[in-house]
């Protein structure tokens, strides 16, 4: 008897080029078939009519705070809002605390995950030591951990060496570099976007060319090294193009953004919202269309949330003083959903950006429907409408800009590995 | 929400007012300023009521002002500075704010380093909150005692021109300047080293420019600002004799001015770096009555606010 049978829903699997309505079966853990009339004796029947199946989601950039920051988030916590937003997969970055710079603390992660996690947990491993930009981390180890890939995202390595031998280096363990492009030099003090906004608020600004600076070196050193790069929550029309180009003379370049940096500008931040604070900051109306193109053509492969849940300590404070970062795991879905409706993405492409390329960067085994893959399912529905309320948020994190907005589209069910992990519930609806 | 409540709320930035509420506040600060020439400098119309200002940055010249501004007015002031208070033992502002709340204060008058502060104080509380100076965001008081200083020399604001020169980018007084001026008619030039001008300075005055000499050509107001010498040499000019050499008002300098030209400084003054000191004591110089004018503005913000009424728009 097979475990699971879903009927009836339009499945985009863009991994295998499919977007039709169709059935999908799993069998202990695995997706046994996709095709149409599928009859089985399945424990259970999930009418899927008028619903998007679509392999699980996959978020290659979350911070899960753990170790070291329980009272924020714990590898439990995020994973349930993982699960809640339809997230399958998720990669956590390293700037825990200590720092994910050995194999002893990306095997912690990865027991705790295997232990208290309902989604996939994928580690990220530091570049450096403590994040620091200097000595190169104990990347070896933390391969043979279960590192998926390489990052001091939080951070940015000055030094163009240390960025070239940390390429070099992973790239021996297939290791990708996933870049946090900030020059700390440019952005010293900073807090927001600089322009005419962070001009009439009176705080310090970071300029754009702070993150085109670093981009245009990365790619520079990666085409050099005929090595790939990454690029974290990219946010300005520069960086688009930067990427752009790069991609077009052959550099193996990648890049994600974040549902926030195409959905909201700096405007967010008029009457000192801290909610609305993050690095990269939230940019111009420009710059906020030009990512939506760029994930429309695919420049941008991935969606990513920079999920970054913060305690209310760390946020009802000074402008100046609050930390930087929202959480996204649970609002992800509908303001990527809003792209096919506002922005003329593709919805194979939408569900690429949010499955299949991210798992193509990391290397994992995740964000396809093909048979006998691991059953990681998400099933949308993508025209129901909610009321985001943070106070029943998986994460223990409340920081969002999103409080109270009207969103549109959900994932009604979240299944990894064969196991439904999270089904709205009527009255949540 | 009325802009009537709104306004009842709060003053933390020159965009809360309209032109009809600052001339309103003019009008009345020319009332309250008869009082402060009284022998008996007392009047009894905030009997009963509490002031508190809240100083989490240093001020001699401000919090004096709000002080005098209280008391002659018969409220009951109280000064709490940060070094004194439970913010230099750790607690957060939020707290500390919520701890003046439970006292029912009638109005907080907040000075903080950080932009954006008062801002969030009138979140948390539901007294009425004046802004006396956030970071490097604004600083309204300031800029309508410099309107009532200008109005009561020349007469009028529509149509002067004004430049302000020096650190732009980090003025508080500029930013509530540019908004309030302008509202009022007023053609606003800034002026500075160009590392020293905010981004796109262009969208917040009519006229950029980084030779004084241009600034001041013509100018019926020049208003000098304070150069954080300490802070700035070597980061946004080489040194304080170079920006002396380019920025200072001279004599020699404000003879491109207009006939009748005032020469303001918010203080306190750097003399012989922004400013010469003929200049400061010249003929020009209405610097002192700025000051007198401060408590007269603040006496009709209180006022004003604490039930005085104000125009409805």
């Amino acid at each position: 008897m097979s475990d699971l049978l879903i009927k009836g829903g339009r499945v985009i699997d863009p991994a295998n080029g499919l977007d039709a309505v169709m059935d999908l079966l799993i069998e202990r853990g695995r997706i046994a078939r996709v095709g149409r009339k599928l009859e089985s004796a399945a424990k259970r029947v999930i009418d899927a009519k008028g619903l998007w199946v679509t392999p699980g989601l996959v978020d290659m950039h979350v911070h899960l705070r753990e170790p070291g920051y329980e009272y924020k988030e714990t590898i439990a916590s995020g994973s349930a809002a993982a699960a809640a937003g339809g997230f399958t997969s998720v990669a956590c970055m390293a700037n825990t605390n200590p720092v994910n710079d050995c194999g002893q603390i990306t095997e912690f992660i990865v027991e705790t995950a295997r232990r208290e996690a309902v989604v996939n947990v994928f580690p990220v491993g530091a570049c450096t030591m403590g994040l620091k930009g200097e000595a190169l981390a104990n990347i070896g180890e933390m391969a043979a951990a279960g590192a998926v890939a390489l990052s001091d995202d939080g951070r940015c390595a000055m030094n163009a060496q240390v960025m070239r031998k940390a390429m070099e280096y992973g790239a021996m363990f297939n290791l990708t570099t996933l870049v946090h492009a900030e020059d700390h030099n440019l952005t010293q003090g900073g807090v927001m976007n600089e322009g005419a906004v962070s001009a009439a608020l009176g705080l310090r600004g970071q300029p754009a060319a702070a993150e085109e600076a670093i981009i245009a070196r990365d790619i520079q050193i990666a085409e050099y090294l005929k090595l790939p790069v990454h690029f974290c929550h990219v946010s300005t029309a520069g960086a688009v193009e930067l990427v752009r180009r790069a991609k077009e003379r052959g550099v193996k370049v990648t890049a994600e953004a974040a549902p926030h940096h195409f959905t909201l500008t700096d405007e967010a931040l008029k009457g000192y919202n801290t909610n609305a604070k993050m690095a990269p900051p939230l940019r111009t109306r420009a710059d906020m269309e030009a990512l939506r193109a760029g994930i429309a053509e695919g420049t941008m492969d991935a969606i990513a949330t920079d999920h970054a849940p913060h305690s209310v300590i760390e946020k009802e404070v000074e402008f100046d003083q609050a930390a930087y970062g929202i959480v996204g795991l649970e609002t992800a879905l509908p303001l990527a959903l809003a792209l096919v409706r506002e922005a003329g993405v593709a919805p194979a492409r939408l569900i690429e950006s949010l499955t299949a390329r991210p798992a193509a960067i990391l290397a994992i085994e995740r964000g396809t429907l093909t048979e006998n893959a691991a059953a990681d399912v998400t099933i949308i529905d993508p025209g129901r409408e909610w009321t985001v309320d943070p106070a029943l948020f998986k994460s223990k994190g409340r920081n969002t800009p999103f409080g109270g907005w009207t969103a549109r589209g959900r994932a009604m069910f979240t299944i990894v590995g064969g196991k439904i992990v999270h089904e709205l519930k009527e009255q949540q609806a | 929400m009325s802009e009537r409540e709104l306004y009842r709320k709060r003053l933390v930035s020159m965009a809360d007012l309209t032109p009809a509420h600052i001339t309103r506040i003019l009008d009345t600060a020319r009332v309250m300023k008869g009082i402060s020439e009284r022998d008996v400098k007392k009047a009894p119309t905030l009997r009963g009521r509490t002031v508190i200002n809240f100083f989490a940055e240093p001020s001699t010249r401000t919090r004096t002002s709000f002080e005098i501004a209280g008391k002659r007015l018969s409220a009951d002031v109280i000064n709490i500075s940060a070094a004194g208070s439970s913010l230099s033992k750790g607690e957060s502002l939020k707290d500390m704010v919520g701890n003046l709340r439970a006292m029912n204060p009638d109005l907080l008058v907040v000075r903080h380093g950080a932009s954006g502060a008062p801002e969030m104080i009138s979140r948390w509380v539901d007294c009425t909150v004046v802004n006396a100076g956030d970071g490097r965001h604004e600083h309204p008081t300031q800029c309508l005692l410099d309107l009532m200083t200008v109005r009561e020399k020349k007469g009028t604001l529509e149509g002067l021109n004004v430049s302000i020169v020096g650190d732009i980018a980090n003025s508080r007084v500029a930013r509530s300047n540019l908004i309030g001026m302008r509202a009022m008619g007023m053609k606003v030039t800034v002026c500075g080293p160009a590392t020293l001008l905010p981004p796109r300075a262009g969208e917040m005055a009519d006229r950029v420019t980084s030779r004084i000499e241009e600034a001041v050509e013509g100018a019926d107001v020049v208003m000098m600002l304070r150069i954080q010498t300490e802070r700035m040499e070597g980061a946004n000019f080489p040194n304080i004799r170079e920006y002396s050499r380019m920025y200072c008002l001279t004599a020699e300098r404000m003879k491109r001015a207009a006939r009748g030209a005032l020469v303001l400084h918010p203080g306190p003054v750097n003399l012989g770096v922004e400013i010469a000191p003929d200049v400061a004591e010249g003929p020009w110089s209405v610097i002192l009555d700025q000051v007198t004018y401060g408590v007269a503005v603040r006496m009709a913000i209180l006022y004003l606010l604490l039930g005085g009424g104000l125009p409805e728009q």
